[in-house]
């Protein structure tokens, strides 16, 4: 082998090491990266109880509720299996509505209910024209009438 | 080809081969190897250089009208999601720029090409611009979509990491007096750094994150309308062609400086000064 092809070898190998170390790295701090986590997730017990954490998923159809002093509202975040009802004080982010993905930082009370300190909005990739969205809308509603 | 071979303990004879190998590099008017001696190169570069300069302009002028005039509002987001036309293309751009950084810092490593480590620094002052409006734009659109600036999720902080691992090369290369040593250290930094930069691209599928998933990849259909899918690689390309033109332009004033106590750089410092006078 020439001497080019050693050091080609020698980069190449030690780039391979370098990544395989940090893929065992990333991968045993998994639990430690993840920004929220799911309903399901804390309904296993994987959530830190007593601390703060985040929580996140969808906001669940016809849940969301603003308490009469105008600044507190109830709403429950879903992933679908399960579902936590979140209470907040505070003013919501503009893209925050019922069926649109919400992440809740704050505390799980021993009543089940998660008091929230902070609500961000999530929203998925898709980028679409009004009209299209409505389409798509109607699309679905269709389907689900279609259903028995 | 060429029939050098040029190792760290290169014998006087070995040493004479190499220089005879560089000559018939130079002298081979077909090969495109000649272009990895600074001399023949920056000719070409100057030559290259405004023709993607103007590429990039106009691409940047069709990118803008359809970014502001024709791509409808978003359904979701309103116009907010406009600066997705510049957010995305920049963070594409800092991210391949510091993997072409790693590329040129291997070659540079293995065939001993001072022209490839001028290269990789050529390219790290556009890629730490590019991560820098990736940052700031992202950040401007989180306000009114998320509702927050800044959160510290996978994504996010993967891409402050590239900013950092920008801003430690060009601290990096400039620290060290001895060029040949500022060029090896700032490469090893490139190739080690750009371990990051799949972390950054699959952070969004890997970890929970606030940050949206990928809405154009390779594997899959986009999920964007197409008009705004075709004003956004309008974008990516003008950004693409904005950062070869300028590197270029960076490694012709890189090449003047290192190779100063050269004839042709003498000669044409007076060609420029000539010129300068009229």
């Amino acid at each position: 082998m020439t001497a080019r092809g050693k050091r080609l070898t020698l980069i190449l190998a030690a780039l391979a090491l370098l990544g395989g170390a940090t893929a065992l790295v990333l991968s045993a701090m998994r639990e430690n990266l993840v920004f929220f986590h799911t309903p399901s997730e804390v309904a296993e017990g994987k959530a830190p109880v007593g601390r703060t954490f985040r929580i996140g998923g969808m906001v669940a159809e016809g849940s969301l509720e603003r308490l009469p002093d105008g600044v507190t509202v109830r709403f429950a975040v879903t992933d679908t299996a399960k579902t936590i009802p979140v209470v907040y004080h505070g003013a919501l982010p503009d893209l925050f509505s019922e069926g649109k993905g919400a992440v809740a930082q704050g505390q799980l009370g021993p009543d089940g209910v998660f008091v929230a300190s902070e609500v961000l909005a999530k929203h998925d990739e898709n980028y679409m024209p009004v009209e299209a969205q409505h389409a798509v809308d109607q699309a679905q509603r269709a389907a689900s009438t279609l259903e028995p | 080809m060429m029939g050098n071979d040029r190792g760290m303990d290169a014998t006087p004879g070995r040493r004479q081969r190499w220089r005879q190998g560089i000559e018939a590099r130079q002298r081979a008017p077909r090969s495109l190897w000649r272009f990895a001696a600074p001399q023949q190169f920056y000719p070409l570069a100057g030559r290259l250089a405004p023709w993607f300069a103007a590429s990039a302009a106009l691409l940047t002028v069709l990118g803008l009208y359809l970014a502001f005039f024709v791509a409808p509002t978003d359904a979701q987001q309103g116009e907010v999601y406009r600066i997705i036309f510049l957010h995305v293309p920049a963070a594409w751009m800092s991210m391949f720029l510091y993997l072409v950084m790693a590329f040129w810092g291997i070659v540079g490593w293995v065939l001993n090409t001072r022209l490839s480590f001028m290269m990789a620094h050529a390219l790290a002052p556009t890629g730490a611009i590019w991560c820098f409006i990736a940052l700031w734009t992202g950040a401007l659109w989180g306000r009114p979509t998320w509702g927050t600036y800044w959160v510290w999720d996978a994504r996010l902080t993967s891409q402050l990491l590239l900013m950092f691992l920008y801003l430690g090369y060009l601290a990096l290369t400039r620290a060290i007096e001895d060029p040949r040593r500022a060029d090896r250290a700032g490469a090893l930094l490139a190739i080690v750094g750009s371990i990051n930069v799949p972390i950054i691209y699959f952070s969004v599928q890997w970890w929970n994150t606030l940050h949206q998933g990928a809405s154009v990849s390779l594997t899959r259909a986009p999920s964007m309308a197409t008009v705004m899918l075709v004003t956004m690689l309008i974008m990516a390309f003008a950004a693409w062609f904005y950062s070869i033109a300028v590197a270029l332009w960076r490694v012709r004033t890189i090449i003047l400086e290192r190779e100063r106590h050269t004839d042709w750089v003498a000669a044409e410092l007076d060609r420029l000064a000539a010129r300068e006078r009229g």
